[in-house]
């Protein structure tokens, strides 16, 4: 892999995750970068900017700083803006400079909790990996951080890995709230968006976590191993997958079991792409698959999705060539309309725009796919 | 520990009377207002028609500049080379460059005839060789131009990757036979407008004027190269214009925007010096200039007026013409001020020491957008932002508006933002005001 790219777009970096995965706690995030993050972040990442505030900054980290190790002025200056904004936490990040110099971010989180009094958390990023990486790892922390023992609640769910990202704001939140309402769970916490530190603080009292997203994976596995919370792994998407889903839901209650339905459901092959976040896409697969009665393919195109809900057939393939070449067979790809490049003419496309790969370039068509008849809703009639 | 606090996020503004001089406020952590009408690096690197761009850099810095070109429906000509943590210390950064970018141009179908490389802080703080990746590379391709750019934020206190990129932006012209009839104004984002003296002065000298901004090719581009003078007026264009000085022999004449009548007419007779002609007569101009001011003044009557840094580089500078001509100029908008503008700074003190200056990279200015302060006319989007309202100026660094002519032609958009507001989201949301947009 060459990590090269002509024309296709790129994902949203680990750092737009950590904002992203953080941005309604009414905590603090910074990331520790010159400039850039922040711009990127809020203009192409970020949904909710305008409308919502939130407390994200940068450092505004200088040549000088930089390489003379002035750890200090970022560490004053957090402690600064916390007695002006009183934040509920901190959050520090790091972007490439900071890795090259070998900033220490847990002793920065140390020394500022420890001045300030306000919890404050480092999040390991680099500005290298993408956003699963960096909204994965918030999360876990906030998990770590908040979370408290609670006696388990019957028939409620954590939705895990819930962020505009992956998730715009078009009423897909909404719509699986609703959903899980109306097969009878209650939601305890939603992780990353319409939510609040009450609910990171309450996780423990649910009774199984549903991972929506490649970003609420290692919450899971924490909530897991901590709380001893079983977790089922798919975005209720489509209308038959989301019954399945719905009983996996039910199964994991009663056995403690975790499951993948988005893979045991799902035929594998055949000429259908579906292209993207793994877990998403896997759950489109396997409502498509499910419809039809023929097999769809999943290409992971991020590059750190979760890899346990690929089948046999499907790819994890993040670098531009090789995604051309695995795209040459299909009839039908689904993607978002930044791929098209390098899709052949041949092959019936699909748009299905994903703000963590084109942004705001076409949020506005991104369809809500939640629990609804999706072959209609992606023109699909006819297609596969 | 924190001394528990009353609640108050949102920053108040410093009296101009009590402001220091040129940095008013304290620097921290930053925010970023959702402004984005000013130009980027790509904005600007895609002036050079015919060209393609190749950036290198960490997936967080890729992620902004690639978005931008996908915004404008300019991914045909974009590429990028992502960097991973083994190119921090495996030695081979300059090679990965070069193997990158030639593995992107091998497979173009049609060679582009510029390609602008785009290093990145982590190639700077590497000491990696950019002449000899330029070399490499352009043996490779020797049909091709390469240009080494440079995305290097973490050089803020250096030079900025505005200024950078500007000076860049001239480098693949070459020295031509010079062209007495050719003048250029360079270092502009947008082409200056023809309300400006600048064009009779031209004019009447007999000069051709030359802007990158109406160039459809590479081969007018440049042309450039035969340029008997250069001349810039935005700050940012000054290292630009020293470059091209330096490196082709073009003289440069930096001759600054501002709303000062003196200082423009001394620019007007620096630039006439120059050109070896009289200094015409401005009196028609500046009175042309004072009956737009005053329409414009009794359209706007008494709403308050705020300015802002991202409109104008000279902010204090177009308030004291505002408040000189009898506008109810209340707030700026700026972080810091070029030394230029001091004579402003004080002349404000005096005649309007209530003038309140405000950060916009503040952190508590996350709080300052105000939905109920009332009628406000913004020169600007980061004001236009900040104070929730639908009559603004909508123009970026200088808007192209020059001299007397500028003046007025300002004159005729305060009065139409007075007249015809505007969708304040929708309008500050798109990047690089004047460039296409999908959104």
């Amino acid at each position: 892999m060459n990590c090269t790219a002509r024309i296709i777009s790129i994902y949203a970096a680990d750092v737009s995750g950590v904002c992203s995965a953080l941005y309604e706690y009414g905590g603090m995030t910074v990331i520790h970068d010159a400039s850039g993050c922040n711009s990127t972040y809020t203009t192409h990442d970020e949904p909710r900017w305008y409308d919502t505030e939130s407390m994200v900054y940068i450092s505004a980290l200088t040549e000088n700083d930089a390489v003379m190790g002035n750890d200090e002025k970022l560490i004053t200056d957090l402690c600064d803006a916390a007695e002006k904004l009183h934040p509920r936490f901190i959050a520090v990040c790091g972007s490439p400079m900071p890795a090259m110099t070998g900033v220490d971010f847990e002793a920065i989180a140390y020394d500022t909790e420890n001045r300030t009094g306000i919890p404050v958390i480092a999040v390991d990023t680099n500005g290298m990996h993408s956003y699963i990486k960096g909204a994965g790892a918030a999360f876990m922390k906030l998990a770590e951080r908040f979370s408290k023992p609670h006696d388990r609640l019957r028939g409620t769910i954590n939705l895990l890995g819930v962020t505009p990202l992956d998730f715009s704001l078009n009423g897909s939140v909404e719509s699986m709230k609703k959903w899980l309402a109306d097969c009878g769970f209650t939601v305890n916490a939603c992780l990353g968006t319409d939510t609040s530190l009450d609910e990171a603080e309450r996780l423990s009292q649910a009774e199984v976590s549903l991972v929506v997203s490649s970003c609420g994976m290692k919450t899971a596995e924490y909530l897991q191993r901590k709380y001893g919370i079983p977790y089922v792994v798919g975005a209720p998407v489509g209308e038959r997958f989301s019954r399945i889903l719905a009983d996996s839901l039910r199964a994991a209650a009663e056995s403690g079991e975790n499951s993948l339905p988005c893979l045991s459901e799902r035929a594998c092959g055949g000429e259908v792409a579906v292209v993207g976040e793994s877990i998403i896409s896997a759950s489109l697969a396997c409502e498509l698959s499910l419809e039809t009665g023929r097999g769809v393919r999943v290409l992971e195109s991020v590059g750190e999705s979760e890899m346990s809900v690929l089948a046999e057939g499907d790819i994890s393939v993040d670098d531009e060539d090789m995604l051309q070449h695995e795209l040459k067979g299909a009839k039908v790809i689904i993607a978002d309309p930044l791929f098209i490049p390098i899709c052949s003419a041949d092959a019936e496309f699909v748009r299905l725009p994903h703000e963590a790969f084109s942004g705001r370039c076409f949020s506005k068509e991104i369809p809500d796919l939640i629990n609804t008849d999706v072959i209609r809703k992606l023109g699909l009639r006819g297609k596969i | 520990m924190l001394k528990p606090v009353m609640e108050q996020r949102k920053p108040e503004g410093i009296r101009i009377a009590d402001a220091s001089f040129p940095s008013p406020f304290r620097s921290g952590l930053e925010y970023n207002p959702a402004a984005r009408g000013s130009w980027n690096i790509v904005h600007t690197g895609m002036l050079i028609p015919e060209s393609h761009q190749i950036y290198v850099c960490a997936q967080g810095c890729l992620r902004g500049v690639i978005l931008t070109a996908a915004e404008m429906n300019a991914m045909e000509r974009m590429s990028w080379v992502s960097l991973r943590e083994e190119d921090m210390f495996n030695g081979e950064m300059e090679q990965r460059v070069i193997d990158g970018t030639a593995h992107i141009v091998e497979r173009m179908p049609e060679k582009p005839r510029c390609v602008l490389v785009y290093l990145s802080c982590m190639h700077m703080f590497e000491g990696c060789d950019f002449k000899m990746i330029i070399g490499e590379l352009s043996s490779m391709f020797p049909e091709v131009d390469f240009l080494d750019c440079y995305m290097i934020p973490t050089m803020r206190k250096s030079i900025s990757p505005d200024a950078l990129m500007k000076r860049q932006l001239y480098a693949p012209i070459r020295k031509l036979p010079t062209d007495s009839g050719l003048v250029s104004i360079i270092g502009c984002d947008r082409e200056t407008d023809k309300s400006s003296e600048l064009f009779e002065i031209l004019g009447s000298a007999g000069k051709r004027v030359w802007e990158i901004n109406s160039c459809a090719t590479y081969d007018e581009y440049l042309a450039m190269g035969a340029s008997s003078l250069a001349i810039s007026y935005l700050p940012v264009a000054l290292n630009s214009g020293k470059a091209i000085e330096r490196r082709l022999g073009i003289p440069h004449l930096h001759i600054p925007l501002c709303y000062d009548y003196n200082e423009i007419e001394e620019h007007y007779r620096e630039l006439c010096g120059a050109l070896g002609i009289e200094t015409p007569d401005f009196s028609e101009n500046i009175e042309r200039a004072e009956r737009a001011l005053t329409e414009a003044r009794d359209t706007v009557g008494d709403i308050p007026i705020a300015v802002d840094f991202s409109a104008v580089p000279r902010p204090l500078g177009l308030a004291l013409l505002l408040a000189e001509h009898g506008f109810n100029v209340r707030r700026v908008y700026a972080d810091g001020f070029m030394n230029e503008e001091s004579p402003a700074f004080e002349r404000l003190r005096e005649i309007a020491p209530d003038l309140e200056l405000y950060p916009t990279l503040d952190v508590g200015m996350r709080f300052a957008r105000d939905e109920n302060c009332g009628e406000w006319l913004a020169v600007g989007q980061r004001s236009a932002y900040f104070l929730d309202t639908d009559k603004f100026v909508n123009i970026v660094e200088g808007g192209g508006m020059y001299g007397f002519g500028g003046i007025e032609k300002m004159c005729g958009l305060i009065c139409d933002a007075v007249r015809n507001p505007k969708d304040t989201r929708a309008t500050i949301s798109l990047k690089g005001l004047g460039c296409e947009s999908c959104l």
